[in-house]
């Protein structure tokens, strides 16, 4: 009734290429985006931030970038963790080399370092395919996070071979180190994820994006009509490594504090953000989103209704929902391989014609 | 003979008989991708799950034991009885015949004529399942596992070599016996693909699925056949991976590191997966000897992955696969 087209009339290109052309869309976007800047911050606590928003805005960074790589350029990633790793190392190794510069131009190089490393790993795809690009990227994951393990240049020479974040301020506000309110993390976090998803959404409805998805859908067609296959994947690299490395820098700086490489960054992350990604829907802005928010909030839920309602043991708690995770996945694959933007598709498209579906 | 040949030696030979146990996981892999085109990634945890099962029949472990204690309030966690080893082994195979029915009805029925990627993310969707799955069954303790299997130094080839080059090289018995059992394997296997119905059933739709569909072959059925195969590869790769290093989540990690024997040998190629195996195990070892002190160790981490991208660049369709063709 309220969600159609008809009525709005565009007398304007600018109009007919905008990104949410129903009104409601438009309006509702405005909703989301005053309501997380404007009144989250005021009511948000530390539970909230520290186990729900603070992870899901990060995640929600990488989960985009991979979908850039696999669901918009069809290279599949496993190697998600390592460059998160390098993100993450890369913004500690600026943060205390430069300590007066802000933590946000940090964190956008750290994005840039994994980008250049990305595209490094990238190289391999113009030969490899498939699963085996997709084991190929396992190189990446298990030899940068060997490699930050064992030199100890990247953890400063510190003594447990860790790295804890320096407090670092944006704008005047600590948002890094111990002395940092809930409020201005999720800000910092959100602000970065605004902007960056902006960008993505913009990228993948342009030029770029279109080369991306012919390269995905068939290769050698694209190369034919004059997509170049080196550009192509290779940006898709860079950028998906760039959002991935924002991600990791915010994990370790903004979220964790303090990070060992091995537990924050192995191979269990990148399942993890491919997960995200396969649960929302691959190639879609808004399933990067969606699957992030799932696979953040399903721990927690479960957590609290098995540990904190029924009693039951951790490591139980913890198998369960193991399962849970790996039954979803197979029933999302069997059920809608397009996942969560793809319900979501659907049910818009019922929603354009209620009341009257004839 | 310089004793740093000596040892180079000997760790290369350590490095082939570790490369015969990842090669054991890659067999598992290698059925499934032939017959059905599936990147099963669960193999890894297939040999967690089947060798949990065979401690759990064999110390006699009341299935699902931690579960039904935080629901129902009681203290159960032993039957009291010991089986011997090969009853629990063959109870064991049973219920890997019963798993690959199950994921054959519930989960790759529904996955016909998706894309790869969507049944290779199925199986890691698989994997996470049957890996708490088998926690909740069986418990997430370290567990050790003894079917009787030869262990330590073997003495033999310590004393002809001691006698022959004057050192003695270590081999572990338990490696040898992985090797032979491998060798059995591989014979079994192919003499089963080749001279039995079923076998040749099996290269048909590993050939071509719609042709084998119509002369008559019931595609279910030859699934669940692979998945049982596949299901028995693991166990005997659980049994021999458990007995060397006790039963444990790291198990299921092993899959991953056959990924890149696999990479190595070709997807669709049994033999590939032995000499894959073989040139990992030792790559990684004589690379750890030789280079590993230079830059820090524990290079058997990531060193089988580089080597497989390294290759994979010249070669991409691996040492033995079928060539990769494609059209638009």
């Amino acid at each position: 009734m309220f969600y159609r087209e008809a009525g709005d009339f565009k007398t304007r290109y600018v109009d007919d290429a905008q990104t949410f052309p129903i009104r409601f869309d438009r309006l509702r976007y405005y909703a989301v985006v005053a309501v997380a800047f404007g009144v989250v911050p005021f009511l948000i606590n530390d539970y909230w931030a520290n186990a729900v928003l603070v992870p899901f805005l990060i995640y929600a960074i990488a989960a985009i970038g991979l979908n850039i790589l696999t669901g918009y350029c069809g290279q599949v990633s496993l190697g998600t963790g390592g460059f998160m790793a390098v993100g993450a190392y890369a913004c500690y190794k600026l943060m205390t080399a430069f300590p007066e510069v802000s933590i946000l131009i940090h964190v956008l190089l750290a994005g840039g370092i994994t980008a250049a490393v990305g595209v490094l790993f990238g190289l391999p795809s113009l030969r490899i395919k498939g699963f085996y690009l997709a084991v190929a990227t396992l190189a990446a994951q298990f030899f940068l996070v060997w490699l930050f393990n064992k030199v100890p240049w990247f953890y400063n020479y510190s003594a447990s071979g860790q790295i804890s974040a320096p407090e670092r301020t944006f704008l005047g506000h600590a948002v890094t180190g111990a002395g940092t309110t809930a409020a201005a993390k999720y800000l910092f976090c959100l602000i970065i994820l605004f902007a960056l998803a902006w960008l993505a959404r913009n990228l993948t409805r342009g030029t770029v994006g279109r080369k991306w998805m012919a390269i995905r859908d068939m290769d050698i067609a694209a190369e034919i009509i004059g997509v170049n296959p080196l550009t192509t994947k290779l940006t898709a690299f860079a950028v998906s490594s760039f959002y991935i490395g924002v991600a990791g820098a915010l994990f370790f700086s903004v979220y964790l504090g303090a990070v060992e490489v091995g537990e924050a960054f192995g191979i269990q992350k990148s399942f993890l953000v491919l997960f995200m990604i396969i649960i929302g829907g691959l190639g879609s802005i808004f399933g990067s989103f969606a699957g992030a928010a799932f696979l953040v909030l399903l721990p927690v839920l479960l957590k609290n209704i098995l540990v904190g309602q029924f009693g039951w043991a951790t490591d139980l708690a913890a198998h369960v929902e193991l399962m849970i995770v790996g039954g979803l996945i197979v029933i999302f694959l069997i059920a809608e391989p397009h996942g969560l933007a793809q319900l979501w598709r659907l049910a818009k498209e019922k929603l354009r014609l209620w009341p009257f579906p004839h | 003979m310089p004793d740093q040949l000596l040892y180079a030696m000997e760790a290369g030979l350590n490095g082939l008989m570790a490369g015969v146990m990842y090669s054991l996981v890659a067999l598992g892999f290698v059925l499934i991708f032939k017959a059905s085109g599936i990147f099963n990634y669960a193999q890894g945890v297939l040999a967690l799950f089947a060798a949990l099962t065979l401690v759990g029949f064999q110390d006699g472990q009341v299935p699902f034991a931690h579960l039904i204690n935080a629901v129902f309030g009681t203290e159960l966690h032993h039957f009291g009885w010991r089986l011997p080893a090969i009853v629990a082994i063959a109870l064991a195979a049973g219920v890997m015949v019963l798993l690959a029915i199950v994921i054959e009805r519930y989960v790759l029925k529904h996955l016909v004529n998706q894309p790869p990627i969507i049944l290779f993310m199925a199986t890691i969707g698989m994997a996470y399942f049957l890996e708490g799955l088998g926690d909740i069954m069986w418990g997430a303790d370290i567990k050790t596992l003894d079917v009787g299997l030869p262990q330590g130094i073997n003495e033999t080839v310590e004393s002809v070599t001691g006698s022959l080059l004057g050192y003695g090289f270590f081999v572990d018995n338990l490696d040898i016996v992985a090797s032979v059992v491998a060798a059995l394997l591989v014979i079994s296997l192919t003499l089963f693909s080749q001279y039995s119905k079923q076998g040749r059933a099996l290269r048909a739709v590993a050939d071509d699925h719609q042709a084998a569909l119509s002369v008559g072959i019931s595609l279910r059925f030859i699934w669940v056949l692979v998945w049982s195969i596949a299901g028995f590869v693991a166990l005997v790769a659980g049994i021999m991976w458990g007995s060397k290093s006790g039963v444990q989540f790291s198990l299921s990690l092993i899959a991953l590191k056959a990924l890149p024997v696999l990479m190595l040998g070709g997807f669709t190629s049994i033999p590939g997966a032995i000499v894959g195996g073989l040139i990992i195990g030792m790559g990684e070892k004589l690379f750890e000897f030789f280079i590993g002190p230079m830059i820090g160790g524990a290079t058997e981490n990531w060193f089988a992955y580089v080597l497989a991208l390294l290759f994979l660049v010249f070669r991409p369709q691996g040492l033995f696969g079928e060539r990769i063709i494609e059209r638009v």
